[in-house]
């Protein structure tokens, strides 16, 4: 793989199948690096599991089959050879519900780099990814409590500083604000806008206001008769948000779907 | 998903009640625009006087429109063809407004005229109301319509309105150069004439509303020489 920093994704005629039903159904899509893209749709249009083929996170369902490529740069991460491990240590994930380990909020940080034999000064990364996941100043003086002590909003921070530790290139997120407060989205949108000076973020949500907040792409999924989901439109957010090509993104952004 | 879809009807039904609120906004400059010419026409400095008046309900239909907008944006964050819809009748509505005081313009200088004749026979100046007001109700018919093409059309006659104006200004130059009496009361006229000028521009302002609230796309489609 190649060692460059922030380099965008793409995926090419991708189908992905559990046993014999195929979820994804030919979808094309090239994600920029260092911007935000969302993907919104209906449930069951294949959006997590879109997102989850992005760090191959599909090999871990026993019946997932996938067709098609998926390049991360120049690489095809399905292609004979490549580590799993290693592409999910660059491509990180955030998921719905916060879900820190019953560990210290230390060693939640801590953790990944510990299992990538990380030889660094491990305090100086700990505090630089709670730095950069807008968490440091409210645990600096309790890091050694338990993370399960923090907020939902503060263990969702604790979480994207846990995958931004081992230092990936891009943060997957499935609708990593849907279990907060308003308050908390605030921060967790804050977070992603900041996030994408350095990372290449692909987030899936259902709320059609956060991806017209946070994300410079938006890719909308629907389903087809078979139930096998479909990329419609994929463009800038500004244009998806007002002026969409197609009219059935017009009907489910305006929520006059079904 | 009972829910969700109610929400969704009843912010149609507000979209609906929001375009039906402008439409009678437009109904009402387009009486204005008559009266007043009919009263510059007539003489009647009553009838004049009202118009002058009624504009304050304009106004006010005016604010309450824009709060109506501003109500649908807070509630619903409009998106794709609703957002455009809200932005395009915020537009429409100030434009509709500003239609509304030349009225009262044409009213006011009916006022100052007083007990004097107008200097000429009044025969372009209420061809253009007629012209300016179709242009006017032409436009809401795009808009209810969403249809683009009437909406280009509107804009074209614009050309036709320009050159009444053209000529009636050179007609009441002729008037003033021949005899400098007459200036003040040429005057009158040209900026009754110029009001109504005005008021055609803005009726195409409207018609390329209804073209960004159709296609997205923000064009000045027809540029009047004035």
């Amino acid at each position: 793989m190649t060692t460059a920093r922030n380099i965008g994704l793409a995926i090419e005629d991708l189908s992905v199948y559990y046993g014999n039903f195929r979820v994804l159904k030919n979808v094309t899509l090239q994600i920029p690096s260092n911007k935000v893209t969302a993907l919104i749709g209906p449930s069951g249009s294949g959006k997590s599991t879109l997102l989850r083929c992005f760090n191959r996170m599909n090999d871990l369902i026993p019946s997932a089959r996938i067709e098609g490529k998926v390049y991360f740069g120049e690489n095809n991460i399905y292609a004979a050879g490549v580590d799993p491990t290693e592409v999910r240590s660059r491509i990180g994930m955030v998921f719905q519900k916060p879900n820190p380990f019953p560990k210290s909020i230390f060693e939640n940080v801590a953790f990944g780099l510990r299992i990538n034999g990380y030889r660094g000064d491990m305090n100086e990364a700990v505090e630089r990814a709670l730095h950069v996941a807008a968490l440091w100043d409210e645990v600096k003086d309790r890091l050694n409590d338990g993370a399960l002590t923090l907020s939902g909003g503060q263990q969702q921070r604790l979480c994207i500083a846990r995958a931004i530790a081992v230092e990936p290139e891009v943060i997957l997120m499935d609708e990593p604000a849907s279990a907060l407060d308003p308050i908390a989205t605030l921060a967790i949108e804050g977070l992603m806008r900041d996030l994408s000076r350095e990372y290449t973020i692909l987030v899936v949500t259902h709320n059609m206001q956060q991806a017209a907040r946070v994300s410079d792409e938006t890719a909308f999924l629907m389903m087809d008769d078979d139930r096998a989901g479909y990329l419609v439109e994929h463009g800038e957010t500004q244009q998806i948000f007002t002026n969409p090509v197609d009219e059935r993104t017009e009907a489910y952004i305006t929520g006059r779907f079904g | 998903m009972q829910g969700p879809i109610s929400t969704r009807a009843e912010f149609d039904a507000e979209l609906t009640n929001l375009q039906n609120q402008l439409l009678n906004l437009g109904s009402m400059v387009e009486k204005a625009v008559t009266r007043a010419v009919d009263a510059l026409k007539s003489r009647d400095l009553a009838a004049s006087e009202k118009v002058v008046k009624d504009d304050d309900e304009i106004d006010q239909k005016r604010f309450e429109i824009e709060e109506h907008c501003i109500e649908l944006i807070a509630r619903q964050q409009p998106i794709a063809g609703d957002l455009r819809q809200i932005i395009a009748i915020l537009h429409i509505a100030v434009e509709l407004e500003r239609m509304g005081d030349y009225a009262e313009g044409i009213g006011r200088i009916s006022m100052l005229m007083g007990d004097e004749q107008p200097l000429k026979a009044l025969i372009d100046i209420p061809r253009m109301a007629l012209l300016a007001t179709g242009m006017l109700r032409r436009s809401l018919d795009a808009l209810v319509k969403r249809d683009i093409e009437a909406a280009k059309e509107v804009c074209s006659a614009d050309d036709e309105i320009d050159a009444i104006y053209d000529q009636v200004y050179r007609e009441l130059l002729v008037f003033m150069i021949e005899d400098p009496a007459t200036i003040r009361r040429a005057t009158y006229l040209l900026w009754a004439a110029h009001d109504l000028e005005r008021l055609a521009d803005r009726a195409t302002n409207v018609a390329e509303r209804v073209i960004y609230l159709v296609t997205g796309k923000l064009t000045e489609i027809n540029v009047s020489k004035y």
